[in-house]
């Protein structure tokens, strides 16, 4: 595994060029260019607030500030990961030319795919500071924490998005069972709620990484708490995980790909 | 001195038909005992066997061989896109191949762009390519239009680009697949003189081609492939008569096949004339099917005529396999007037030296009527192959006409 991520670094430049590529084709042509990073999210934030309001009228509760914003810093971390996945899953078989005549290591696609997602997610970060700022959510040096939760996210991310790949190589059909987990995943994910709101069976949410990653990111940005040391213990060794059987899965099978594709 | 390239023993075998698995397959077979590898399983094929060879720094080879000899997958096992299921091969060097040199464009991207990311797609660095990007543009002659997205671009501008890319990384092997269809005669010539360099430079190059040509005066060894197997391994001249010989027999009963078949439809049965045989004969009257291209041919035409003919004309036309017509004669024109003919008869005509290039070529016979109005009789099933002699060079001509050379001082 080493010796992949050795050969991915030696390859850089093409990583570089292959980001590039990947952010350049989809803002080209379209007038608002990569503003379209921006309003994304901001779409899902408003579906967001919507729900929220819903249920706040319905459980005859207040409106409450704090959690509209905890919903902002939830739902980037989401779409990060939804279009990263979107994205990867096509990204060996959308570049078949260059899978079946020029040899490179393929991880780089998928992890360009990601990397072009996680540029998004930054310049949406930007405008989420200057939200949290105007919510005055203040600092605190818990914020410190957050690189370390985006790390675990993306290698998570990279993890899942190179198992998923690889599979729909071989079975066309990943793609649309993809599809629809990532459109109903936002309703078994602690997006637009938090995972306290289940009481006892809470825990059942923060199993899937993705939920505990939220939870923590939320807790260190916006309650000032430092992070729960089992959930935060629980989602690095579940992110470390996938992430190295990603690469061990998409290391075997790689040689195949050209043949199989 | 050390090896480029080293195959040692390599198999890879394919899969016919289509490729999809269905889970019900997949699944048992992932539980599977044994080496999956060493053996054919249903619908697999072996599609390079048990090949083996070494390319030493700097050397030029030639990988020869008919459709489906395994070529292009030798050279993608080079190019390390497949692996070899058995045995093991060993590359030493920054390798390039000049095959699919436009696989790495994306149409939306302008030709800076798409410049960069093929080269580092081909395993250039980035700083490489600012060194040479000035001349890569130079080089593909489309400088102008550099700053648009190459989906405006013609397919002849498209390649060009990409070869001038892929040219440009000064490789230390440097694989070719039927090259240089791209671009006017200009951009030929200035590719053919950067392959010079290249070899200049002493990079290895692994040539694919059926331009015997090229290959004669840029290889010396040759690697001739047949059904996935080295069939032959040695210098060019050894090896240039071989696979001509392999060629032209496939070519020959294709042919063989075609006429005999097209012949069987057209069964006249109340034909006056018949012509019965066709024997190719040397000086001596010996039967031949070969022939040099120095050698006097003769040809040996047996009739049957059911009534009489008066002062028939006998017409032969001698054409190239791919339908180019080489020579034609009658009988009449050469000043010979036949009397009526009844019954059995021979005709004998001398071709003497045909000074054809070596390969497979048609005899057509017709025997028509003095007015030449409408031929009693066409028989084309009849083929006469020329060999090379020696190191004869091959080019596109038609014949190899005897040149005297000489300098006057």
């Amino acid at each position: 595994m080493i010796e992949a991520i050795k050969e991915i670094f030696q390859y850089r430049d093409l990583l570089f060029m292959m980001t590039m590529r990947d952010l350049k084709v989809r803002y080209k042509q379209a007038t608002m260019g990569f503003m379209w990073a921006i309003f994304m999210p901001i779409v899902a934030v408003c579906a967001g607030i919507l729900i929220k309001k819903a249920m706040a009228v319905v459980a005859k509760q207040d409106f409450d500030v704090q959690g509209l914003v905890s919903l902002t810093v939830k739902v980037l971390p989401w779409t990060f990961f939804v279009s990263s996945i979107r994205f990867s899953v096509q990204s060996l078989v959308g570049n078949s030319a260059l899978v079946t005549k020029i040899y490179f290591p393929r991880a780089i696609l998928v992890l360009a795919s990601v990397l072009a997602c996680l540029f998004d997610f930054a310049v949406a970060m930007g405008v989420l500071v200057v939200i949290l700022t105007i919510f005055k959510v203040g600092v605190s040096v818990y914020l410190l924490w957050v690189p370390f939760f985006i790390l675990l996210l993306f290698l998570y991310t990279f993890g899942l998005g190179l198992i998923l790949s690889s599979a729909n190589l071989f079975f066309r059909d990943v793609k649309y069972i993809v599809e629809i987990i990532l459109m109903f995943g936002i309703f078994f994910t602690p997006v637009f709620y938090e995972a306290s709101a289940f009481g006892r069976w809470a825990p059942i949410m923060l199993i899937n990484p993705l939920g505990s990653l939220l939870e923590e990111l939320n807790r260190v940005v916006i309650l000032h708490q430092t992070p729960n040391v089992f959930w935060t213990g629980y989602a690095v060794i579940s992110c470390l995980t996938v992430f190295i059987l990603g690469m061990m899965v998409f290391h075997k099978a790689e040689p195949t790909f050209a043949e199989n594709i | 001195m050390h090896n480029s390239i080293e195959f040692n023993e390599v198999w890879k075998k394919f899969k016919k038909g289509e490729k999809l698995n269905s889970l019900r397959d997949a699944i048992p077979n992932l539980f599977k005992k044994g080496d999956k590898n060493s053996s054919l399983e249903e619908r697999e094929f072996w599609a390079v066997k048990n090949v083996s060879f070494n390319v030493e720094k700097g050397g030029v080879i030639a990988i020869m061989g008919p459709n489906g000899a395994g070529k292009s997958t030798i050279l993608k096992l080079l190019s390390r896109i497949i692996v070899p299921n058995k045995g093991s091969m060993k590359i030493n060097g920054r390798l390039s191949a000049l095959i699919e040199v436009t696989a790495g464009f994306h149409p939306e991207l302008t030709g800076r762009e798409n410049v960069y990311l093929n080269g580092t797609i081909l395993g250039m660095r980035r700083k490489e390519i600012d060194e040479k990007f000035d001349e890569i543009v130079e080089f593909s002659g489309v400088s102008e239009f550099i700053d648009t997205p190459v989906k405006r671009y013609s397919s002849g501008m498209f390649s060009r680009l990409g070869f001038s890319v892929a040219a440009h990384m000064d490789p230390d092997i440097l694989l070719v697949d039927e090259i240089l269809s791209v671009g006017d005669i200009a951009f030929q010539a200035k590719c053919a003189t950067k392959i010079r360099e290249l070899l200049k430079s002493g990079a290895t190059i692994i040539l694919v081609s059926h331009q015997l040509n090229m290959i004669q005066s840029l290889c010396k060894r040759i690697i001739l492939l047949q059904s996935g197997e080295v069939f032959r391994d040695g210098p060019v001249d050894e090896i240039i008569p071989l696979y001509q010989n392999i060629i032209y027999k496939k070519d020959e009963e294709d042919l063989k096949k075609k006429m005999s078949e097209s012949e069987r439809v057209k069964v006249d049965t109340s034909r006056l004339v018949d012509i019965v045989a066709v024997d190719f004969v040397d000086t001596h009257g010996m039967h031949k099917e070969k022939f040099l291209s120095t050698e006097p041919v003769e040809i040996i035409v047996d009739f049957e005529a059911k009534k009489r003919i008066d002062s028939p004309i006998f017409i032969l036309d001698v054409m190239r396999s791919d339908g180019i017509m080489c020579f034609s004669s009658r009988s009449d024109e050469s000043g010979v007037m036949f009397e009526a003919i009844e019954g059995k008869g021979r005709v004998k005509v001398k071709l003497g030296e045909t000074f054809l290039m070596p390969g497979i070529y048609m005899a057509k016979l017709s025997i028509w009527d003095k007015d030449m109005i409408h031929p009693y009789v066409v028989r084309n099933k009849d083929v006469i192959r020329i060999n090379a002699h020696g190191s004869q060079s091959q080019t596109d001509a038609i014949v190899t006409h005897p040149v005297a050379w000489d300098m006057k001082r």
